[in-house]
């Protein structure tokens, strides 16, 4: 159940490139299943099939990485919730980044999974200085805003609605949802559609 | 801050609460659900033994896995047809209405939803299906969400958000003949980007607009999320109320009278702010094509495939990788590049206006040696009323195969799919790599009627040299 996400400490893995969709992160055929279970092997699929042992997720310096560094509008595309299910269950557990599409970016925070932004330059260094020291220790502090690695400190950016929800373990939203009822009956009360479309 | 928008009344309408985190409980009106993004949802409230809290403002269907040439239960592949069990036995146990194939209203959920009137002015939507925006054709903030957030409208009715921006795109003027809404789309997200509405909602509006039927106005609003946008709308006016007079779900009797009134106080006012403004020239719109891999890298069909140079440098990279993939050469026209199959419906075109245009241009002429042409309407509803008029006959003889309702090849979960290096004339809404089955499969993006001049023509071809 929810838990506060405060600091993720582990080593990096990048993967270069602008635009990388949900069909790439899960092709669509992976999507016929009733559970997340198993998602986790499938990840990029297609990607890694098509230079076999080349791709970030294959290569053997990379196994057990935990902080995903990539560029801009990752995730863009199809709402599929199974691309960060297929993502953590690889076992990513943050992503920094130039920038996320929206709806990844909140099927993200729905699990968890903090998805920060940094400016180009501090995403292509740190993509740069994990390619060349794999064993290299990536500190994702989410209270204080910031990255850390070797001797560097960045500043790293994230919404204050989905920040707050992170830090204070509030981002498995159901429960809180869920404690408003009476306000919600009320809403629904006061929107005329609903009214006209009752008992059809 | 946008202010005074409809995007901000219909927002202020559905609020329950702001959060501690800041955000906003919103309330949602209109619950659309299918068979791949739902599954995990009602786990999940069986894990937390949660009911549903407003089972009659959720709407089931199957669309996406559905084979569309033999529906017979149980489908040839187990996997779909665990699937469409596993939504079955979720909506009976929650009292949730269910359209199953067979019931004359089953279809891809974006297009049976406007085609009964569930989908209205002023209402809030969510699905777990990017293309969810479609709805914002009616006036409606629809947006599409993951499979956590459809648990938490089913137990909860509400999501937590935080607002958009709103843009305001105008299109003046009048499209000429062979542009369509489609070229429209492709035209604002080849102009602004792929990730140019991220954060934003997109307010479409100017006389381009206005003169649009509803269906138009739906293909428009269903690729915002290809722009970036996870919701784009458009005002309701006489033309949304005109459709929606006298539809199932729409407000019958003395109800009517108050729900124009309701909906036209809805729309943006005169002095409405936004946070941006865009305005386009429907002259300088053409038949639009993509040549790439993401939906913003398009051209009209009379362009030559763009040099990296004649690209904006954060571009350059995209493009290298799209002609590798593509194996097409910047410099190229095109038009003549040679097509496999050609690919008419989806739910951003798969509506029976789609199916007039793409019929016009087949009538008389047959698909060419080699090419797999086939059409699959968007609805149970949609299909019928094509027989009806005649498309059918119009189709087959052409030579194209007509199919059975559901998303088919625009992402190809069911049997219809792309082989090997196939290049597909497609009028769905994504040419990712690999998107229409074949990790190595290539896609055109264009209009239904420019799908059907690609089929007659075995090639890309200019709509307007056909008309």
């Amino acid at each position: 159940m929810p838990s506060e996400v405060l600091t993720i400490t582990g080593r990096g893995i990048p993967l270069l490139g602008n635009d990388i969709d949900t069909d790439r992160i899960i092709p669509a055929r992976f999507l016929k299943c009733v559970t997340f279970d198993g998602l986790g092997q499938h990840v990029f699929a297609d990607d890694r099939a098509q230079d076999p042992g080349q791709h970030p997720f294959d290569q053997p310096q990379y196994q057990g990485s935990q902080i995903l560094v990539v560029n801009a509008n990752f995730g863009c595309g199809s709402s599929r919730e199974h691309a960060p299910q297929a993502l953590a269950k690889w076992g990513i557990r943050a992503l920094i980044g130039e920038s996320f599409a929206e709806i990844f970016f909140g099927n993200c925070l729905a699990l968890g999974i903090p998805c920060v932004t940094a400016p180009p330059a501090v995403i292509q260094a740190l993509q740069k200085a994990v390619a060349e020291d794999p064993q290299l220790q990536l500190t994702l502090d989410l209270p204080n805003k910031q990255v850390r690695w070797g001797e560097n400190t960045a500043a790293v950016e994230i919404p204050q609605g989905a920040w707050q929800m992170l830090v204070q373990g509030t981002w498995d939203a159901t429960g809180q949802l869920l404690a408003a009822k009476a306000q919600i009956q009320q809403v629904a009360a006061s929107l005329p559609y609903v009214r006209w479309q009752q008992a059809r | 801050m946008s202010e005074r928008t409809l995007f901000d009344k219909v927002w202020d309408a559905h609020t329950v609460r702001i959060l501690p985190s800041g955000q906003t409980q919103l309330f949602i009106g209109l619950h659309l659900i299918h068979e791949v993004t739902s599954p995990q949802a009602f786990a999940m409230l069986r894990e937390r033994h949660l009911p549903v809290l407003f089972p009659e403002r959720t709407v089931a269907t199957v669309d996406h896995i559905i084979p569309t040439d033999n529906r017979a239960r149980p489908f040839a592949d187990p996997l779909a047809e665990e699937m469409i069990r596993e939504l079955e036995r979720n909506c009976r146990q929650y009292g949730i209405r269910f359209y199953n194939s067979g019931s004359g209203r089953q279809g891809i959920v974006h297009v049976i939803a406007p085609e009964q009137g569930l989908t209205l002015p002023g209402m809030t939507i969510a699905c777990g299906d990017s293309h969810t925006s479609t709805h914002g054709a009616f006036g409606a903030i629809a947006f599409g969400i993951g499979t956590s957030q459809v648990r938490d409208v089913l137990a909860t009715q509400t999501l937590a958000l935080s607002k958009l921006k709103v843009r305001r795109i105008e299109i003046q003027g009048k499209l000429g003949p062979g542009v369509y809404a489609k070229d429209v789309i492709l035209h604002i997200i080849r102009k602004l980007g792929v990730k140019g509405g991220v954060g934003y909602a997109y307010e479409y509006g100017g006389s381009a607009i206005e003169a649009m039927s509803m269906e138009e106005r739906m293909t428009l609003c269903n690729m915002s999320i290809e722009g970036g946008a996870r919701c784009g709308y458009v005002n309701p006016d006489a033309v949304t109320f005109e459709y929606l007079r006298g539809r199932e779900f729409a407000p019958q009797g003395s109800d009517w009278e108050e729900a124009v009134a309701w909906w036209r106080s809805l729309a943006s006012d005169a002095d409405a702010r936004y946070d941006d403004v865009v305005v386009f020239q429907a002259a300088d719109i053409a038949p639009t094509v993509t040549w790439g891999i993401t939906p913003g890298q398009g051209i009209g069909v009379n362009e030559r495939i763009p040099a990296p140079e004649d690209l904006p440098e954060s571009e350059r990279e995209l493009a290298k990788e799209a002609y590798a993939y593509m194996d097409l050469q910047p410099g190229d026209p095109i038009v003549g590049t040679p097509v496999d199959v050609c690919f008419i419906g989806s739910c951003t075109n798969g509506r029976l206006s789609d199916l007039r245009e793409a019929a016009k241009i087949a009538k008389g002429r047959r698909v060419a040696p080699g090419v797999k042409a086939f059409v699959v309407p968007g609805s149970e509803r949609v299909k019928q009323e094509a027989e009806q008029e005649g498309l059918r006959e119009i189709f087959e003889a052409a030579g194209f195969e007509w199919r059975d309702p559901g998303c088919s090849m625009c992402l190809a979960m069911n049997p219809d799919r792309l082989v090997g290096r196939q290049i597909s004339a497609s009028s769905s809404n994504r040419n990712f790599k690999g998107r229409q089955g074949s990790p190595s499969g290539r896609t055109l993006l264009m209009s239904p009627a420019m799908v059907a001049a690609a089929a007659v023509s075995g090639k890309v071809v200019d709509v307007r040299t056909l008309l």
